[in-house]
């Protein structure tokens, strides 16, 4: 006998990223989903990010990885909450993980939150996290085809982030071949080239956050009144 | 073998054994899903993994059926639906590169086969 079930695998994750929606929603959260593979620079990113913001600033970094609580050090010197994640070898945060951990810090919004997920352009793009929108980082020392190798993280990224650009002159890297393959799978997808180095690209990325949180504030604005 | 797939496989298994457990007796030959493209799933490592976590366990022996489904768009214009071909997500019916995505994210649980035990009325 067939029955038919029609349910998402994923379905319990869902859940509690709906969850995390609502919540982030109603305490004026923005969250963004941090991807990129090992090395590609999310740390330095956020670490240079946290830099920029003032002392009196509401903002908060969960950052995951398999083992070493070693980014949420670096990081934590700016002053704002960090809290790691230690997955234990699970190659992804998944939302309950962000759930447990968001409570123990007691980040209340308004705010940013910074989700650092685990180094993978793989498996962190199956798990919605309720936020906003995906970040995928994409360094000048790799290839400028992985937007066609890993199709899945770019067509749901919202941001293409182009990393260490300080050293273009040094590698044979096309900005331009990058985007346009990131494009042949996600036409809309947006593009930022920074360098955590030289902080060459930082306003445009403060200005896409600010952009980003204006936007989310007045969506939820229009859906009360 | 990609820690990845095996999470995809114990999430699908957890599906079934809730509804073994609505089911008591019922015997689970075949789980059916699909995967998209775009999914990041891969069918092989799904299938390992799959086979791995039920062995000697009350589901070993189940099926898992996988339909594998390709990149869809559909036409903004002339609302042709088509599947995308080597990354060309241009309508091939009239031409335009105004077309957005309707398919290739699936990762869905769609059927399941089991035998019920017979209930004498």
């Amino acid at each position: 006998m067939r029955e038919v079930v029609e349910k998402k695998v994923l379905s319990e994750n869902d859940r509690l990223a709906a969850e995390l929606r609502q919540r982030y929603r109603e305490e004026n959260i923005l969250c963004v989903n941090i991807i990129s593979s090992p090395g590609s620079g999310k740390t330095a990113m956020l670490e240079q990010t946290l830099a920029s913001y003032p002392k009196t600033a509401r903002v908060a970094v969960l950052t995951g990885d398999l083992q070493t609580d070693n980014d949420a050090r670096r990081l934590a010197r700016y002053g704002f909450p960090v809290r790691q994640i230690v997955t234990g070898g699970t190659c992804h945060l998944d939302a309950r993980m962000v759930t447990r951990h968001l409570d123990e810090m007691g980040f209340k919004g308004p705010g940013i939150l910074f989700v650092e997920n685990v180094g993978n352009l793989v498996c962190p793009s199956s798990y919605d996290l309720g936020e906003v929108a995906k970040i995928v980082l994409l360094s000048v020392t790799e290839g400028e085809d992985k937007p066609l190798k890993y199709p899945g993280i770019f067509h749901r990224a919202s941001l293409m982030v182009l990393t260490k650009t300080d050293l273009l002159p040094h590698v044979e890297f096309d900005p331009k071949l990058a985007l346009e393959n990131a494009r042949k799978i996600h036409p809309e997808i947006e593009y930022i080239a920074l360098s955590s180095r030289t902080r060459e690209g930082f306003p445009e990325w403060l200005n896409w956050l600010r952009g980003l949180h204006e936007k989310v504030q007045a969506e939820t604005a229009a859906a009360i009144s | 073998m990609n820690v990845h797939e095996v999470g995809i496989a114990a999430s699908i298994l957890e599906s079934v054994e809730a509804e073994a457990r609505r089911r008591p007796g019922a015997r689970f030959e075949v789980v059916g899903v699909r995967i998209g493209e775009l999914s990041n799933v891969d069918k092989d490592a799904l299938e390992f993994a799959f086979e791995a976590l039920t062995r000697n366990t009350p589901l070993a022996g189940l099926r898992l059926e996988v339909e594998w489904c390709a990149r869809r768009q559909k036409c903004l214009d002339c609302a042709a639906e088509f599947a995308v071909r080597e990354f060309d997500l241009r309508c091939p019916s009239c031409g335009t590169d105004k077309t957005s995505c309707i398919g290739g994210t699936e990762l869905d649980i769609a059927y399941l086969e089991l035998e019920e035990p017979c209930v004498k009325l």
